[in-house]
């Protein structure tokens, strides 16, 4: 199949960077959409031109690397998938795409569609753990944990830290990411003993980033590649209003 | 006194600050709606209830105060949130695609700045007569303020008519947006009961409509006339 692209290009963080338009020809339907990139980078190499810079590395779902805009839309047109996880059988032949990286404050690019999430482990060293004792290993089953907290906490565990929420917020809010690192523990004994004191300096810190707040659109629920939901984020606001009227530190 | 001032900096407090004095506001607009329906009950009523809000004197001081408290802290906090939020996204994208938000919950700055443009003109209309100063010096035959026949003259007026209407279209996009979105602000949210939250503020948002305009179309239509009400 052949293909238009629009991409973003920019070379460096203060290189006011432009659209540039490519033609990628003789696309098999079966490639990754990382493939396909792969394939444009190297009849640009073959020029003698800049290939375009992205982010990956699992490529297969698991790492949160991988993060660019594809028509609008974090990790492209289809749900619960990352980029590296799209196939260009999802395209027509003829197709223009629009391929762009994040855009935050938080954000920054750093080259293409390579930007700097620095802030998510940021705001994971604020709070984002629990503390254990080392000692010897306790009993895997010694702290009776309900089937309904330990499978809420495993679906806000599935969180990749990939900034696609950021990405999809028309207010580049991180509130999904947070709330997911948050309430993963909050739904566990393990999380208790930190964990008002987590919620607010967790998103201290998040404010201190510069992203923006949640005004409730639900655009990052949406475009979570692990289908995150947000009623994390009720549970963050809940902990964060009540760590606040308590005097937690 | 320093951890309000601090939490209602962050993020999520400032939030929190829209979300209660917001739903303050929707009580007032819910009570003002009871009250201002009693024009289909007649002259007398209506003229009654007036008169006994502005008997409250000092009472009727403290909750305009309060309003006033409340739609400034609403109005400040709101224009402050959608600032920072504007400053997060520097450079917007060349190609964007909305697939959860809607019109409403995108409009709430332009819907909000809108309510109040539109409260400004009801006050002035309204409660200062500086549209039609003849407003004030209707008197009912006990001498109070004859409210009743300030609303129905003030609506007989198409134009007038067409703008509270159009208002009240603002405002219940606002609503319809924001009292689902208050609750999750809040905490106050549950895969159970998430399907009622999502539908409480468009179901809202449309009695409180539905309510309001029915006062200037009944007195376009002649449903409610100077002769009486319906
Ligand atoms: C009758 C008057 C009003 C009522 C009943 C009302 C009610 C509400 C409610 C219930 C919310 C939801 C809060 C939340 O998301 O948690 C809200 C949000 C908002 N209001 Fe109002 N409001 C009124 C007037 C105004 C005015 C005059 C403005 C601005 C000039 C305004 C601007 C906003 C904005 C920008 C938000 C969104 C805040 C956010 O989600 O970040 N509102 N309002
Ligand atoms: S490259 Fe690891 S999730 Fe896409």
């Amino acid at each position: 199949m052949n293909l238009t692209l629009n991409v973003w290009r920019q070379k460096g963080p203060d290189d006011p960077g432009r659209m540039v338009t490519y033609s990628a020809n003789n696309i098999s339907p079966d490639m990754s959409f990382l493939e396909m990139l792969d394939v444009v980078n190297e009849q640009l190499e073959e020029k003698g031109e800049e290939p375009i810079a992205f982010d990956h590395d699992c490529r297969e779902g698991i790492c949160g690397m991988c993060s660019m805009m594809i028509n609008g839309v974090p990790h492209g047109p289809d749900r619960g998938i990352t980029t590296c996880q799209v196939h260009m059988r999802r395209f027509n032949d003829g197709d223009t795409l629009w391929i762009e990286p994040w855009r935050a404050t938080a954000f920054p690019v750093i080259k293409d569609l390579v930007v700097q999430r620095g802030a998510f482990d940021r705001i994971i060293q604020a709070g984002g753990y629990i503390s254990v004792k080392t000692g010897g290993a306790p009993d895997g089953n010694a702290i009776p944990i309900t089937k309904t907290q330990a499978d809420k906490s495993m679906d806000a565990a599935a969180c990749i830290g990939c900034g696609a929420c950021v990405a999809a917020c028309p207010n580049a809010s991180a509130m999904l990411f947070v709330a997911a690192k948050a309430s993963q523990f909050a739904h566990l004994p393990q999380g208790q003993p930190e964990r008002y004191r987590r919620a607010k300096r967790m998103v201290d810190q998040m404010d201190e980033e510069g992203f923006g707040n949640c005004t409730n659109h639900y655009e990052c629920e949406a475009a979570c590649p692990k289908e995150i939901s947000v009623e994390n984020i009720t549970l963050l606001n809940r902990d964060y209003i009540r760590a606040n009227l308590t005097g937690v530190e | 006194m320093d951890w309000v001032v601090k939490f209602a900096r962050s993020s999520i407090g400032a939030k929190a600050v829209v979300a209660l004095t917001g739903a303050g506001l929707v009580g007032f607009v819910v009570a003002h709606l009871l009250g201002n329906l009693q024009l289909f009950a007649g002259p007398e009523q209506f003229n009654n209830y007036a008169h006994g809000l502005k008997s409250l004197g000092p009472l009727l001081w403290a909750a305009r105060l309060g309003l006033l408290g409340m739609f400034v802290l609403h109005i400040g906090m709101a224009i402050r949130l959608q600032s920072m939020n504007k400053a997060a996204r520097p450079v917007s994208y060349q190609s964007k695609k909305a697939q959860a938000s809607t019109l409403a919950s995108r409009s709430m700055l332009l819907g909000g700045v809108t309510l109040l443009l539109f409260v400004l003109f009801h006050l002035a209309h309204y409660t200062l007569g500086v549209v039609d100063p003849q407003f004030l010096e209707y008197k009912t035959a006990e001498g109070w303020h004859d409210a009743y026949k300030m609303t129905v003259i003030g609506f007989q007026s198409a134009p007038v008519a067409g703008l509270y209407i159009a208002a009240m279209a603002g405002l219940a996009m606002h609503l319809g947006h924001g009292v689902s979105s208050m609750f999750q602000t809040l905490g106050l949210n549950h895969p159970r009961y998430r399907p009622l939250i999502r539908g409480i503020g468009p179901a809202l948002a449309a009695l409180i409509f539905l309510g309001f305009v029915s006062i200037p179309i009944a007195v376009q239509l002649g449903i409610i006339s100077l002769q009486g009400g319906a």
